[in-house]
């Protein structure tokens, strides 16, 4: 065993403040060679931060670092690559213009004479990294010919070519599909085998549990304990990262149907990048006030186009019939639909949610500025009481109103998300992955709030990729299928099974091919 | 106990500093005492107007993530323009006032359309639009300075008075110490603050400046918010134009060539960021003092014009990177 106990890499007494507020507390960490080391914690726990100072990406903070046993100091993420550690974080570092060659050796190019791009010698050791790990790809294709999953994978293949020994991974299955994740943890699996640490952060338990050697959780900015995964069941991990107890991962659900609200028959909405005819085909449904109607799916099966096309994302070229509160609804813009009382969280805070350099409260009163601003003069006391409300209502964690939205927690910010549009008071919400990168805590919050809502009338069309979360949060079931409807199930029929035989398609009669 | 950190965090605070850091330069380079005469930031103050007013309506249009480099051409169509209405034709003021500011009001909407509508980059549509404008100026003016010599049928000239509206603008008030223009640039900056700060739509630019995407999906109407700032700068472009007529008692064709470029100077010097979504017109005020007075301090040192554009590019350099250290 002693070679286990060489430790690769060790922080201790790590602290550090941003403008007077700690947000890291005396926390130690440590690497082994091939080991898969599990970073967990809610939001705001002090993860990133942690580990942006281990990439050199913060090089202000008290404590010492050792890499095999030597004291280190990093100055600069240049540092970082050059020690061997390498951070993949969730916005990829990649440029999807340029060839997968390109992008293997960005900034570390090899070259003849420092000038002249020596190619061959690239692509050589292109190859070299890349079989091992059992990906092929055409290296002249760009980049952006390929589904963010392999973008991923090439970073991966990006760090070893620089000869990384650690690897930092933030939540890297926030954006891929079920297959595409099992694909990354056998990549990691053998990154392991030749003896990589990794530094894994995620708020998926089921993924935690599956590659975890062993687990360090934050709560705060202090170091809750270290220990090995065996030794830690999924409900201790969770009182250990919340610090209170939460019984079920999931609030029980009554609903009441009330009044029709939303019914598409025939809906049709075409691709809007124009690569296949049509993303959803041939939908119908009905969705009645008080109810959670949750669309399963895989990638690709057209369940977040249904609520970007109902809502007027893609503009009003789509075909069918819609009705909201029994009246013909005319998909137009997401101006219209807001008018007539629709509201769409899109599945991508950043880029399509929210206005990251403005406050908090311009956020939230954003989509019904028009209500307080009568003749274009726009009544300030009046939003920022109603902003302050909404804050307040939704438990936002924030310094004060004013506070700039970019700068909250990934849990916060969802809340803010939700809040603005609750603001425009609608009849039915769209909700497209609403507990994406959030935390335990915060995510608890969200199921509450989707039933209260609901119990005072309003409906939801619910999309996430989480199927347990799907499933204890719908009242009813669409499973898409490449743009149709495969099957509609009732909450007693939607078992986890089910509901992925019919995603895969199981029943459908192929007749294309 | 506050940070003195803290207050340099603040964007105003920074632009200041710039500001400052202008002062002492002057105040070291005084010319022999002449940086501390009143008359000198007088002259200032009434050079740097159309530099501001143009300044303003650049504000509007780069906190919506665009730019708008058509605005010195827009300053030579619409200098000629007003000449000729007001000199030549012998319109009312009451009309020529106007005519003109719908010129350049519509100007603008054209960039402005092109942009929003089209998703031309906004520097290539003002690009475009710069061209044009500077050919339209010439055009209308036949490639000749319109001035108060107006040419007669029988190919004499005759000199026609200058309409009272030249020296109203042109004019300096308590005891000769604020010029109109100044008082002009002044409401301006007082109408892009109501605007930017107090009305719907100000909150509209600031919300397409920082994500159009987020905000098209809260339902800002995007493309309106880009007309109604490229519009603006054209309304204010105008407005320029009828003061520099006005200041040089004529209309060239060639007036107001890389004007856009002060304007933009003037905006980003003051702090308002280029990538859209963040930036105020009390920044771009301050900016406008702190070229207008480094352009002051320049002249009163009789520096020549080859050494006075580099230094100018030097020491907007050294602003904007004495800001940027600040942030940090």
């Amino acid at each position: 065993m002693a070679k286990e106990d060489r430790l690769l890499l060790e922080m201790s007494g790590i602290s550090k403040s941003f403008s007077g507020v700690r947000v890291l507390d005396d926390v130690s960490f440590d690497l082994r060679p091939s080991e898969i080391h599990v970073l967990a914690g809610e939001n705001g726990a002090g993860k990133t931060t942690l580990i942006k100072i281990l990439s050199g990406a913060h090089t202000e903070y008290q404590g010492k670092i050792f890499l095999e046993g030597k004291r280190i100091r990093l100055r600069s993420p240049q540092d970082a690559t050059s020690l061997g550690i390498s951070a993949i974080h969730q916005d990829l570092a990649v440029v999807d213009s340029m060839r997968v060659l390109d992008n293997l050796f960005l900034g570390r190019e090899k070259t003849r004479h420092r000038v002249w791009m020596d190619f061959r010698s690239q692509k050589a050791r292109a190859r070299k990294i890349l079989e091992p790990l059992g990906i092929s790809l055409d290296l002249e294709a760009p980049l952006c010919d390929y589904p963010i999953s392999v973008r991923q994978m090439v970073e991966v293949a990006k760090a070893l070519a620089s000869k990384a020994r650690i690897l930092i991974m933030d939540e890297p299955t926030s954006a891929l599909n079920e297959t595409e994740a099992d694909r990354l943890f056998s990549l990691i699996l053998r990154l392991k085998q030749q003896g990589c640490a990794i530094v894994y952060i995620s708020h998926r338990l089921e993924e935690i549990f599956r590659i975890a050697d062993r687990i360090t959780v934050l709560r705060d900015g202090r170091l809750v304990g270290t220990v090995r995964a065996e030794d830690l069941s999924p409900e201790e991990l969770i009182r250990w990262m919340v610090g209170r107890e939460i019984r079920q991962q999931f609030p029980e659900r009554r609903a009441h149907p009330g009044e029709e609200r939303l019914r598409l028959e025939e809906f049709f909405i075409p691709d809007p990048s124009g690569k296949k005819s049509y993303v959803v085909e041939d939908v119908s449904l009905r969705l009645r006030a008080g109810e959670i109607l949750g669309l399963a799916g895989l990638r690709g099966s057209g369940k977040s186009e249904l609520l970007n096309g109902l809502f007027g994302t893609y503009g009003k070229n789509v075909q069918g019939r819609a009705f909201l509160d029994n009246k013909p609804f005319r998909v137009l813009s997401p101006r219209h639909s807001i008018e007539q009382g629709l509201a769409l969280q899109t599945n991508d805070r950043k880029g399509t949610g929210l206005v990251p350099g403005l406050s908090v409260a311009w956020n939230i009163i954003l989509p019904s500025l028009g209500n307080y601003s009568p003749h274009g003069w726009v009544q300030e006391k009046k939003t920022d009481s109603a902003a302050r409300k909404k804050i307040e209502e939704f438990d936002i964690k924030v310094s004060s109103p004013d506070q700039e939205v970019g700068t909250l927690s990934g849990g916060n910010q969802q809340k803010v998300v939700l809040a603005k549009w609750l603001q425009t008071q609608p009849k039915v919400l769209l909700l497209d992955e609403p507990t994406l990168g959030v935390d335990v805590g915060a995510k608890h919050e969200i199921y509450h709030l989707m039933n209260n809502l609901t119990a005072k009338g309003l409906a939801i069309l619910l999309v996430t990729s989480e199927l347990p979360e799907l499933l204890a949060m719908s009242d009813r079931l669409l499973v898409l299928h490449r743009g149709r409807v495969q099957a509609e199930l009732s909450r007693e029929e939607a078992t986890q099974e089910n509901v992925i035989r019919s995603a895969m398609g199981e029943g459908s009669i192929e007749r294309e091919k | 106990m506050m940070d003195v950190r803290d207050i340099f965090r603040s964007s105003f605070a920074r632009a200041l500093a710039a500001l400052l850091f202008v002062v002492l330069i002057g105040a070291l380079f005084n010319a022999e005492g002449a940086f501390f005469r009143w008359d000198t930031h007088r002259d200032m103050l009434r050079h740097i107007s159309v530099f501001g007013i143009l300044a303003c309506g650049m504000t509007l249009v780069i906190i919506t993530a665009g730019i708008d480099l058509s605005v010195g051409s827009l300053v030579g169509f619409s200098a000629v323009l007003f000449s000729i209405l007001s000199l030549q034709k012998a319109w009312s003021p009451w009309l020529a006032i106007p005519a003109c500011l719908a010129a350049g009001f519509l100007c603008g909407l054209t960039s402005g359309s092109l942009v929003a509508r089209f998703r031309i980059q906004p520097f290539i549509a003002t690009l475009a639009m710069m061209v044009f404008a500077r050919g339209l100026a010439k055009w209308v003016s036949g490639g000749k300075k319109i001035s108060m010599a107006v040419l007669q049928p029988d190919g004499t000239y005759k000199y026609t008075e200058a309409p009272p509206v030249f020296d109203v603008v042109n004019a300096k008030i308590l005891g000769e110490n604020i010029a109109v223009v100044t008082l002009i640039f002044l409401a301006c900056v007082f109408l892009c603050w109501v605007i930017l700060s107090k009305m719907r739509w100000g909150r509209y630019l600031y919300a397409v400046g920082g994500n159009e995407e987020a905000s098209r999906l809260s339902g800002v109407p995007v493309a309106a918010t880009k007309l109604f700032a490229y519009g603006t700068s054209g309304l204010f472009a105008a407005v320029a134009g009828i003061c520099q007529a006005a200041q040089e008692l004529q209309g060239d064709p060639e007036a107001g060539a890389a004007y856009e470029l002060t304007a933009i100077a003037i905006v980003v010097i003051g702090g308002t960021s280029l990538m859209g979504g963040r930036g105020s017109i009390g920044l771009t005020f301050v900016g406008a003092m702190t070229i207008g007075t480094l352009e002051k301090i320049l002249s009163i040192n009789a520096v020549g014009e080859a050494s006075r554009l580099m230094l100018t590019g030097a020491i907007i350099v050294g602003a904007v990177l004495f800001q940027m250290a600040r942030k940090r």
